[in-house]
């Protein structure tokens, strides 16, 4: 065999067909006799519907249907559920309202889906759509969550009193508060962890069909987990067995955690195929994206961090309410508290901390995860804190770092989470080399003599992916399992196709996953092709999300490769006349160990399904294995970002001059997919921190609405990124992989925030960090 | 209002009668099944739509089908030789990981071979500024960058 | 998009009567203004009178004195432009910093200018320099021409057919974007007649504006200090999610005295 394969750059097999325009997304599946639908939704962020008027739309050229919330009711469709139960301080469930697909009786977004009317042709839909007439009585509106449970503030649910949805808390409370008494040092921070909409290039989409030869329904949706969304779909919203209906999602334009929810638009298109006997498709345009994909973050924290008079960590303590939105989205209740207060301890060994959060509704489109999904929030608050506490404590920030470091693995923190491996001096070491901090001074010194500030921020951030094991997260009021699923089917002729429950939206699995059965097997990456995104034919998927595919899902296809390598050597024991436990499978070749006796791959799968020569006595024919990997625990990536800019005081602009990433991964499969995850992460951080931040009015009404006034990053707004990578294997899993989707998006907003202030000279700046924002905290320190 | 529209598309004639409101990446999408032009937004901000009309990038979801009467227009799926060989441009976002999700990588390649051809040598940051119409959520545009400047030699040095 | 007449005359006098005839007619230049706003259905025009088709409305000319061009000339074409290029380099700088590479391709001078924009770019070297539009009922002078918000002084059915900018002796102009839209916060052309200094601000107001002060600073020494310590009072301006109107001020100031710097280079 050639060179390995695992940590090889191998060019992408998916490439070819996005590159010459033969992907297929959602929106490019066009199917015989389609309709299409489009949504009527709510101007305001908070109003009772008096009435619903559809006359005149359902008169209009080319309408087919035209359904609003009553024939939802009447239909008897069930409303979005909930994925994760959170019980409050108290020990009470939190407060789940009703989350109809289409609104019944009252709206509590703007975007709020209220009608929907399918026609002939998209530009059809939309002109009676505006023919829909909806009486509203508009009602007070809440968007911040910080006035959400203030007195007087309008209710949104009857049964969430003070639109509260839970306290919950985390930690021991008693010994931070005595460890707080005795501190020398207490660094507080009072912050937003500003609202970002996810904004995928491939707006969301879905196209049901029904068939009535079996009774079957098709769904095509940009999702990232086609399995769940037909599990949700069918046994909680529409009650519909779930043989009967097949989710596709094909190539997806990109996810970012914005399409692991089920939507109301998807069951509303699948529903209204069978009322129609058509297909029916919906393709959101942007603005619609804007309104109604699920949000992320939205956090406001209070944040402080105890130290002894060396600069030793002695406790921290977390006040946070999340803005939840005006319903609970699928995956929205353990974002705040499960993948955020568990993460507190950063790389640190803190020995006590407390959080608590507060999760309220308010009139704003429904928050859910979005890359790093509570993680970028946590490393937030510790990283702030921790440079913070370095600059009052006139420490280097690096050095209260290395003081701080855990070094002993296992390691339990005091937020539940159990560090089975990480080595933080490796990745600060290399980072700090990297960003040539020691040349830094020099460089400070160069900008201030061209009238610009020049500032450092560091970020030591850890995350916690592939979530798991099942039986902790269902302990935790997880409602799914957290396995994944893995088919290997080896052909005749000795060709694998692998069937994944992980889907890849942009991650390129079908090469990475490829690599990984080509070095097991010992075949070249041609001869494994990796299918996903498609419930008739995956057996079973929980879908990719928080970094876990590789973690996972690529376990979970080891697994079902050990079983295919177990049966082949029985096969090839026969063959070649020997004892099964003298054969060695390597490079492709079945040996009899110490002897050149061997049987290649392609002749034991010829043997497998030509069983002629066969232990028919001890064996099933065929080559075909499966398995469900449960992961005993997270995997932890870690890593340390150096980030350096430069600001024009005179316009507020901040150009980042330097940005150095060092991020331990565990083992890497394809470092330069590896990189190009990491690159991604890094602009979304980038943005969160820089350009992003949806703003709502008073009025509830969404003032950035779209690519005008809501700004993702351009190529000219991001830097060239150094990225390195050091390896410390996670233990617990066969490849040594830990996950690397989200790192970026994590560490990046506290490294550049860090750098920002460092800049400027002032404690905090809120972000997004826009020119303006930048300008008003000079004028600030100026006037102060 | 129905019209006819006739115009080269990947060097072949193509006409049809269509509602004159139809922007050209709707004739290009749902008239011709030409998918691998995509729409990514509705204020002319992403660049997921752009084609060539006679031999400059436009963004075909800001235009009418009717003002591409009687032009050429090439989109990504006449970028590659009838063999199936990539382009220059093509094959040096793949050896550069220039894209990910494939969603906005039409409207990039379309983009950067309009470019390349006018700026064969440009710089890393002569690239990202002429990348102001194109957006990328997945790359954070690093391999973008290096494929082009990579693409654009490769053009020119296939002349 | 709501449907309506599309109409597509090969001359600039059918071009007028056609746009006359409905009140809620459009043309359409370029598109990348108006097609936007029709795909959002916020503009429902009953007709659209494409321009794409009429003959020489597209064109550079250059006479040394002034550099004329045709409304339907594409802002690449102007940025690209030799002569613009050579005669005055600043309105080629401004062309090139129009919206992105695609909308350069397809955006119009003249489209531009009748869309009036408050955030867009050509009015500012419209007013900026002085031109002379001419349309097919007469001239406008640039000081006359912008009225208010996407307010101008054309009347139904007139259609810009050129504009001539007058060469000056030195010009400079700065944008500060909006980071999401890429329109002007504040964009300031400056231009040394040679005669006088004439300051142009776009994105600051309801329409493009000039400002006095700075004109009548530059006008007794032409150097970035005239204008570095003016401060422009915000008392007008707009005021946004992006820029307040003291940071709008405060910008115009800045890249006032970039623009001269610009200039001078």
């Amino acid at each position: 065999m050639g060179a390995p394969l695992i940590g090889a750059r191998i060019p992408r097999k998916e490439d070819y067909r996005f590159l010459t325009g033969a992907g297929q997304y959602t929106d490019d599946v066009t199917l015989p006799r389609q309709t299409y639908a489009a949504f009527v939704r709510s101007p305001h962020a908070h109003a009772k519907i008096k009435s619903v008027n559809t006359a005149k739309a359902k008169g209009a050229p080319g309408v087919l249907g035209v359904y609003t919330g009553e024939e939802i009711a009447a239909a008897k469709l069930g409303g979005l559920p909930c994925g994760w139960l959170i019980t409050d301080v108290n020990g009470q469930p939190m407060k789940e309202p009703p989350y109809p697909v289409i609104a019944q009786g009252k709206v509590r977004h703007v975007g709020e889906r209220v009608a929907v009317v399918v026609a002939e042709t998209q530009e059809q839909a939309r002109d009676a759509a505006e023919l829909v007439q909806v009486d509203y009585e508009v009602l007070q509106a809440v968007a911040d969550g910080r006035l959400a449970r203030a007195k007087g503030a309008p209710q949104l649910h009857d049964i969430a009193p003070d639109n509260t949805c839970y306290v919950w808390a985390l930690g021991d409370k008693a010994a931070v508060d005595a460890a707080f008494a005795k501190a020398a040092h207490v660094t507080k921070l009072d912050f937003v962890n500003n609202r970002l909409i996810p904004n995928a290039i491939e707006p969301r989409a879905a196209n049901g069909s029904y068939s009535r030869a079996d009774d079957s329904y098709t769904l095509y949706v940009s999702s990232q987990n086609p399995h769940v969304e037909r599990l949700l779909m069918t046994a909680f919203v529409m009650g519909l067995p779930e043989h009967k209906v097949r989710v596709v999602a094909p190539d997806v334009g990109g996810g970012f955690g914005s399409k692991i929810y089920l939507y109301g638009e998807d069951v509303v298109v699948t529903w209204a195929s069978k009322q129609l006997g058509r297909p029916v498709k919906w393709t959101a345009d942007r603005s619609e994206s804007y309104v109604s994909d699920a949000h992320g973050r939205d956090h406001h924290t209070i944040a402080e961090l105890a130290m002894d008079k060396d600069g030793k960590f002695l406790a921290m303590r977390v006040k946070t309410t999340a803005n939840v939105g005006a319903y609970l989205s699928t995956f929205a209740s353990c974002i705040p508290t499960i993948l955020y207060a568990t993460l507190l301890a950063g790389q640190y060994t803190t020995p006590v901390i407390h959080a608590e959060v507060t999760a309220v509704f308010t009139n704003t489109a429904p928050v859910d995860a979005y890359r790093g999904a509570g993680r970028p929030e946590a490393t937030y608050v510790v990283e702030r804190l921790v440079e913070t506490a370095a600059r009052e404590m006139k420490m280097d920030p690096a050095e209260i770092r290395r003081k701080n470091f855990i070094r002993s693995f296992p390691y339990q923190t005091p937020v539940a989470l159990l560090y089975d491996t990480g080595n933080y001096d490796a990745t600060m070491d290399a980072a700090q080399k990297l960003a040539d901090v020691a040349g830094y001074a020099a460089r400070k010194k160069a900008s201030e003599a061209k009238g610009k500030l020049r500032g450092l921020g560091y970020a030591a951030y850890i995350e916690a992916c592939g979530i798991a094991p099942s039986a902790v997260a269902g302990s935790l009021g997880a409602r799914a399992g957290l396995y994944e699923a893995g088919e290997v089917r080896v052909h005749p002729t000795g060709t694998v196709t692998v069937f994944t429950g992980s889907h890849s939206h942009g991650q390129g699995h079908e090469t990475t996953f490829a690599q990984v059965v080509a070095d097991r097997l010992g075949l070249p990456v041609e001869n494994v092709d990796i299918v996903h995104g498609d419930t008739s034919k995956i057996l079973f998927g929980m879908g990719t999300y928080g970094s876990r595919s590789i973690a996972v899902g690529g376990t979970a296809i080891v697994k079902a490769l050990d079983k295919i390598i177990a049966k082949g050597k029985k096969i090839a024991a026969h063959l070649l006349e020997a004892s099964e436990s003298d054969i060695e499978y390597a490079n492709g070749e079945f040996k009899v160990a110490g002897t050149d006796k061997k049987k290649m791959f392609g002749e034991v799968a010829f043997a497998a399904y030509v069983p002629h020569n066969y232990p028919h006595d001890k064996l099933e024919p065929g080559l075909n294995e499966n398995a469900f990997y449960d992961p005993s625990n997270f995997t932890f990536p870690a890593g340390t970002y150096v980030c350096e800019v430069e600001v024009d005081p005179e316009t507020g602009v901040v150009k980042i001059e330097r940005w150095s990433a060092v991020d331990d991964f565990g083992k890497i499969i394809n470092p330069m997919i590896v990189e190009g995850q990491v690159h991604g992460g890094l602009a979304q951080g980038i943005g969160q921190a820089m350009t992003e931040g949806a703003k709502y009015d008073s009025h509830g009404q969404l003032v950035t609405g779209s690519f005008m006034d809501y700004c993702i990053p351009r190529a000219d707004d991001l830097p060239s990124f150094q990225v390195d990578t050091r390896e410390t294997p996670c233990t617990h899993n066969p490849l040594g992989v830990k996950g690397c989707g989200e790192a970026g998006a994590i560490g990046a907003p506290a490294a550049l925030i860090n750098a920002i202030t460092d800049a400027l000279g002032v404690k905090d700046i809120p972000m997004p960090a826009t020119p303006q924002t930048v300008w008003r905290a000079l004028q600030q320190k100026k006037a102060a | 209002m129905a019209v006819k529209v006739s115009m080269k598309v990947n060097g072949k004639p193509v006409s049809a009668d269509v509602e004159a409101r139809t922007l050209l990446v709707t004739f290009i999408r749902e008239h011709l099944r030409l998918t691998g032009t995509h729409v990514g937004c509705d204020t002319a901000q992403c660049g997921a739509c752009t084609v060539h009309m006679n031999g400059k990038a436009v963004k075909s979801c800001s235009m009418l089908a009717m003002q591409a009467e009687g032009a050429d227009i090439l989109t990504i799926e006449g970028l590659a030789k009838a063999d199936g060989t990539l382009h220059p441009m093509q094959a040096a976002f793949k050896e550069h990981h220039g894209l990910q999700c494939g969603f906005c990588t039409p409207g990039m390649v379309m983009n950067a071979v309009d470019f390349a051809a006018r700026h064969p040598n440009a710089s890393e940051q002569e690239v990202r500024e002429a990348l102001d119409g194109n957006l990328c959520r997945c790359t954070g545009y690093h391999n973008i960058v290096k494929s082009i400047v990579a693409g654009s030699k490769a053009m020119a040095g296939a002349k | 998009m709501h449907a309506f007449n599309y109409h597509r005359p090969s001359n600039v006098n059918d071009a007028a009567a056609l746009a006359a005839k409905s009140a809620d007619s459009k043309l359409l230049a370029g598109g990348q203004s108006l097609v936007q706003a029709m795909k959002l259905r916020l503009a429902a025009p009953t007709d659209i009178v494409d321009l794409g088709m009429v003959k020489d409305l597209a064109g550079i000319k250059s006479d040394g004195k002034t550099v004329t061009i045709g409304a339907m000339t594409r802002h690449a074409e102007v940025t690209g432009s030799a002569e613009v290029k050579k005669a005055i380099p600043a309105l080629a700088v401004l062309a090139g910093m129009i919206g992105d590479r695609q909308v350069r391709n397809m955006g119009t001078l003249g489209g531009s200018l009748a869309n009036s924009d408050p955030a867009a770019d050509y009015p500012a070297a419209v007013l900026g320099l002085g031109a002379t539009i001419t349309t097919t009922k007469g001239t406008h002078a640039a000081d006359k021409f912008f009225k208010g918000l996407y307010e101008t002084a054309l009347r139904p059915g007139e259609i810009i057919t050129s504009v001539s900018f007058p060469i000056p002796k030195r010009a400079g102009y700065m944008k500060f974007k909006n980071q999401a839209s890429r329109f002007a916060i504040v964009g300031v052309f400056v231009a040394d007649m040679g005669n006088g200094v004439r300051v142009a601000v776009t994105g600051a107001g309801p329409c493009v504006l000039r400002l006095a002060e700075m004109e009548k600073a530059l006008g007794a020494k032409f150097a970035p200090e005239s204008v570095a310590g003016l401060k422009v009072k915000s008392d007008g301006l707009n005021s946004d999610l992006h820029a307040s109107a003291e940071y709008r001020a405060h910008l115009i100031t800045v890249m006032a005295k970039r623009a001269v710097e610009a200039a001078m280079k």
